[in-house]
């Protein structure tokens, strides 16, 4: 299966605008949204079907027994985490627990065991078209293993042999976990020098994928000077150039109103 | 890191080729794996009785570190060589200090590496990636 | 009831970036005047480019990592197998510790039966404390690299001392670095945008506040005329809309030059100290 990502580095500058342009463009039957931190690629593709949701596990998390703690007050020692309480009996806060287990192992009652926590839903639509996405709850860590996730379901759900993925911003894991395995990146970049900066970091992130790569500029004209700087710099960098977008205010109107450009 | 990449291949010049080797390869769906932590099994090759096992890989459901983990069961299993299309380089470290050797997987077919392997037409894995270790703040 | 004598913690965040949190609470920390602004988006603080302020101090911040005493290690493993995310392995008679994966929990150290792991510490990064005008500036910083800076935002929110207002600039997102930022504030303002994705980011950041129970109120940025769709779903749920600040060029040339709008331009001091009077309002 050919996949075709699209990143932008910096956030806000267009990558789910135009992965949801280029999927209606090129009717394309398979597609994911792997920024799983703020999935929005539903909200302008419009989905017929219903979907499968299944559960996404990450680290367990420690649960105290009241009926055999004996309120020792070890775990509270020991929690680098801060993530327990005594308050009319002792509790974890399941956003502070890490899951290291150290709590479990110095708790003298054997109160305390570590319990399969759900970190997020893995959603899948399975119609004429596959969308696969998935949402992190709240707090959870662990992005980079559900970004994969994500990208087994689409392809195990469909035999397409082409599929575009919109991708989340920033250079960190859920980015790296995306970019393993595709076939292109395309990087929508904005004229602007945080914008810019951020380009060049995630370029030197998914160069060393030996993954094909293009960067393209929206809302290009709001700074053509450093629309230029872009350009020269992926002629040096002998990276395709595929085009720049005008700012449009259309755009806004579109994706407020469900569509995609 | 540099000095992984250079004490990698001083590795595969100073050990004997001919020698009898036991190769592992993450293996998944009958294919060599994409993904060397997250691969559901290793196949293990020995090349004296040109017998091969699988080895289940528990490491693919680590929320975080599953290279490292992936790289100890290899090594625990005794493996001298490790033929895969990527690895990172904390389970690089891993395998380097137990003495594994790492090669480049040259396509998703095992068969066709083994073989590569043995006439000699595979090369050492330069290309290291980072960690794609769970993070906790973000 | 809060007086006018406490200490008021006041958290801006969002959903999603760019809306314009560091833009709200710098101006804010402006027009308030002997406050305190504490910058906890330690992996990309900003706030610190629109004050300029005097550097008075440096602190480093260090996380603990497990050094491993080689003759005393027997090999048992019971290290390796205890830590939960994989920072361990065994190779040779050696303990290979993988510094950015560990999380300091300390439980291998707590284990291991031969004493043979004590802790080092490692420095993840900075907090620098400067003032501007009466203020006080704080600013986190996270080495390039490094996972987390939760224990960074921990100790920059201790430095909420006694002036009577602290604005807090979250780090975007509804993570784990946002919820330590606000965990003991007195009130969150939300920025929204007037676009469907920001709304929908919006979303997660108001289940994240009633979650921790705090009083809130919703700044609309870069309003434009036409549908606003934060402001429906503000009038939808009831939150109350503090203040609507108008998408204006000017504004935003401002701000790319890290200007504080309220110091160069009367009519946004103006907006912050109304927006600032209708939280205080908030409160009585």
């Amino acid at each position: 299966m050919k996949q075709l990502l699209i990143l932008s580095g910096k956030g806000g500058t267009g990558k789910t605008t135009v992965a949801g342009a280029f999927i209606k463009l090129s009717n394309v039957n398979a597609y994911a949204d792997c920024d799983i931190d703020a999935p929005n690629l539903h909200l302008i593709m419009q989905q017929k079907s219903k979907p499968e949701n299944s559960d996404y596990y990450g680290l367990d998390k420690a649960v105290i027994d009241k009926d055999k703690c004996i309120e020792c007050n070890l775990c509270y020692e020991n929690c680098r985490f801060d993530a327990i309480k005594n308050d009319d009996g002792y509790k974890v806060n399941i956003f502070d627990c890490e899951g290291c287990g150290v709590c479990k192992a110095v708790c003298p009652a054997s109160a305390i065991t570590l319990m399969p926590y759900k970190a997020g839903d893995m959603i899948l639509f399975r119609g004429y078209q596959v969308f696969s996405t998935a949402e992190l709850k709240m707090g959870s860590g662990n992005s980079g293993m559900l970004v994969t996730e994500v990208k087994k379901n689409m392809k195990l759900a469909s035999k397409e042999e082409f599929a575009i993925i919109d991708g989340s911003p920033g250079i960190g894991c859920p980015v790296i976990a995306s970019i393993s395995g595709v076939t292109m990146v395309l990087i929508v970049a904005e004229p602007s020098l945080s914008g810019i900066s951020d380009m060049k970091r995630i370029i030197e992130t998914a160069n060393k994928f030996n993954t094909k790569l293009a960067v393209c500029v929206n809302k290009y004209d709001t700074n053509i000077e450093n629309n230029e700087k872009i350009k020269q710099f992926c002629q040096n960098e002998k990276i395709d150039f595929v085009g720049q977008i005008p700012f449009d205010k259309k755009a806004v109107e579109a994706v407020n109103n469900g569509l995609t450009m | 890191m540099p000095i992984i990449y250079i004490y990698n291949l001083l590795l595969a010049y100073v050990i004997n080729m001919e020698g009898i080797m036991r190769i592992a390869i993450p293996v998944d769906d009958g294919n060599v794996c994409v993904s060397f932590g997250r691969t559901p099994y290793f196949m293990l090759y020995d090349t004296e009785n040109n017998e091969s096992s699988f080895i289940n890989n528990s490491a693919a459901n680590s929320q975080g570190g599953a290279g490292i983990k992936a790289a100890q069961i290899i090594v625990d299993n005794n493996a001298d060589v490790l033929i895969t299309p990527r690895c990172g380089q904390n389970a690089a470290e891993v395998l380097i200090a137990a003495n594994v050797k790492i090669y480049k997987a040259l396509n998703n077919s095992i068969e066709e590496n083994l073989n590569g392997f043995k006439n000699d037409k595979l090369n050492i894995l330069t290309e290291l990636h980072s960690g794609f270790h769970g993070d906790r703040g973000r | 009831m809060v007086t006018g004598e406490d200490k008021m913690k006041i958290a801006v965040l969002s959903g999603k970036g760019g809306t314009g949190k560091t833009f709200v609470s710098v101006n804010l920390t402006f027009v308030a005047e002997n406050s305190n602004y504490i910058d906890c988006d330690v992996e990309e603080p900003n706030g610190h480019l629109y004050f300029k302020p005097e550097i008075l101090k440096r602190e480093k911040i260090y996380e603990k990592i497990p050094q491993i005493d080689k003759e005393r290690c027997k090999g048992c493993r019971k290290c390796v197998e205890f830590c939960k995310f994989n920072a361990l392995a065994h190779i040779k008679d050696n303990i290979l510790v993988f510094e950015e994966i560990c999380h300091s929990c300390g439980g291998c150290m707590l284990l291991c039966p031969e004493k043979a792991i004590s802790e080092k510490d490692k420095e993840i990064g900075e907090i620098q404390e400067g003032v501007f005008n009466n203020s006080n500036i704080y600013t986190g910083s996270l080495n390039p690299g490094e996972e987390t800076g939760v224990s960074i935002i921990k100790r920059l929110l201790m430095k909420a001392n006694n002036k009577p207002y602290t604005f807090i600039d979250c780090p975007p997102g509804s993570s784990c670095s946002v919820m330590e930022s606000i965990k003991d504030v007195d009130y969150c303002i939300l920025v929204a945008e007037p676009t469907l994705f920001g709304v929908h980011n919006f979303n997660m950041v108001y289940d994240l506040v009633k979650l921790f129970d705090k009083p809130f109120g919703a700044v609309l940025n870069k309003c434009l005329d036409g549908e606003n769709p934060a402001e429906d779903f503000c009038n939808k749920k009831n939150i109350k809309i503090l203040c609507k600040i108008p998408f204006e060029h000017q504004l935003g040339k401002l701000n790319s030059n890290a200007e504080i709008a309220s110091e160069k331009n009367e009519k946004y001091k103006n907006l912050f100290s109304s927006l600032l009077k209708t939280i205080k309002g908030e409160f009585e």
